[in-house]
């Protein structure tokens, strides 16, 4: 029983890293170049001095305001922009906010027409300056990089040829997660092989329940007695995702991300659960999908309908975490709000016990949707490990 | 106007999750009084069943957020 524990872990691991990189592929982000060259020393040189820069530096910031933090808003502006201000706070970013006016300055990394760009995200100054670069000078349009021509304009033109590799908030997020999974499963997995098989300590006695869980409850049922194959990819999924929406849930430094609330990150999972649903279908499986069991006048609908059916299911695991995540947090985030659109004090007596109340059901929600993402993930991937044998039976 | 059209039809699809779910979770409370050994399969099962109907009126919800702007 636990010696599963042991031969998952590290690969589990291993996996949700190679999710990470994938993401990584998936976050590029289409930005705009221009014509115009600067002057600049040595390319090399330059670029060294920036790399030195990149290291998420923690900068005290001066009188500058972010333009729509909540923490800002008493300043100048007159009217309240709540869904500005939600947005800004469920989307990706170039900087990680802390507390006050400090922020992480994330790296960004670009891909130009004319080679690699690395440099700090806190020349931007949080949108406010524009950073003249080795090939072009960038400025953040709503938290996305854009090149600009010498009068100041946004190139678009050109936006689909530089590519934005940046470490966004979003994916170092998902490298603090990857550390803790990595933490927490190396050192289960070392004591396994310290200790054998025997009653579970520590960690282990919490981890093994829920491993056992995965296996009993959404492996063997769903997939049947192959289920080994499959259990190092959801277990994978499962903790990857569960780990995501709990670090989303905490508001402060190491989480506070919208990781499994960014459309790009679930797209990914629910391609990997697509890919492996493909790669293991069954002579049955796909027999059902070009010849399905219909009258020879219905195959003209019936084929059309079944392959989008391939693709409706990954597409479906894809916006019900993303949707269901960034629900929970828009929520929050309203709640929150309500002390700003009130402009009291007094409205965060009400406010303030009810985002506990929906952060303690946005817990619930993130164990669900890591479970759901799971199963139905087993599930699909059940329905394309199908016998003949069933078949004969329709 | 937009706007006020995304909330209407955001407000209509929470209505729609909103009975789907509930006669889910109605039928398995019924189900696991009438049988509490089962409670664990039935739980399970609702919850998938909450999963595809919740999924529907997310496509609303996203829909709608699209067209919010």
């Amino acid at each position: 029983m636990s010696r599963i524990t042991t031969r998952f872990s590290t690969r589990n691991v291993l996996l949700s890293s190679l999710f990470a990189l994938a993401f990584l592929v998936v976050n590029t982000r289409a930005i705009a170049q221009h014509e115009t060259k600067h002057e600049h020393s040595t390319g090399a040189e330059h670029i060294k001095a920036e790399v030195e820069h990149l290291d998420s530096t923690i900068v005290e910031e001066a009188e500058h305001i972010g333009e729509a933090a909540i923490g800002h808003h008493e300043t100048k502006e007159e009217k309240f922009n709540t869904s500005e201000v939600i947005m800004e706070h469920i989307a990706d970013g170039h900087d990680w906010h802390l507390w006050g006016h400090t922020s992480i300055h994330l790296p960004v990394i670009l891909y130009t027409d004319k080679g690699i760009e690395m440099f700090s995200s806190g020349k931007f100054n949080h949108g406010h300056d524009a950073y003249i670069g080795t090939h072009h000078t960038y400025k953040l349009e709503h938290d996305k990089v854009k090149v600009l021509i010498a009068d100041g304009q946004i190139d678009e033109a050109a936006s689909a040829s530089v590519l934005d590799f940046s470490i966004t908030k979003n994916v170092a997020s998902m490298m603090v997660s990857m550390v803790f999974l990595c933490l927490i499963f190396f050192s289960v997995a070392s004591s396994y092989k310290k200790r054998g098989i025997g009653a579970p300590k520590g960690l282990q006695s919490w981890l093994e329940p829920i491993i056992i869980f995965v296996r009993d409850e959404i492996a063997r049922p769903n997939l049947g007695e192959k289920y080994a194959k499959f259990m190092p990819y959801l277990l994978t999924v499962f903790f990857f995702i569960w780990m995501n929406n709990v670090l989303g849930l905490v508001p402060f430094f190491p989480g506070g991300a919208n990781v499994t609330g960014n459309i790009a990150v679930t797209l990914v999972l629910a391609l990997a659960t697509f890919i492996i649903t493909i790669l293991n279908g069954t002579k049955t499986y796909w027999s059902h999908v070009f010849t399905p069991h219909v009258p020879l006048w219905l195959y003209p609908l019936m084929i059309p309908v079944e392959i989008i059916g391939l693709f409706t299911k990954p597409f479906a695991l894809m916006i019900r975490l993303f949707a269901n995540i960034t629900a929970g947090h828009i929520l929050v985030l309203s709640l929150v709000c309500l002390i700003f659109i009130f402009k009291s004090m007094a409205v965060a007596t009400v406010s303030v016990p009810f985002v506990v109340f929906i952060s303690v059901i946005e817990m619930l929600v993130a164990f669900i949707q890591a479970f759901i993402f799971t199963i139905l993930s087993a599930l699909y991937i059940g329905m394309a490990l199908e016998k003949p044998s069933e078949d004969a039976h329709h | 106007m937009t706007g006020s059209i995304a909330a209407i039809g955001a407000g209509l699809a929470a209505i729609g999750a909103g009975l789907g779910i509930g006669r889910i979770g109605g039928s398995a409370m019924e189900g696991m009084a009438r049988q509490p050994e089962a409670a664990n399969k039935i739980q399970t099962a609702m919850l998938i069943a909450a999963a595809f109907v919740e999924a529907v009126s997310l496509f609303a919800v996203v829909v709608a957020l699209l067209g919010n702007g």
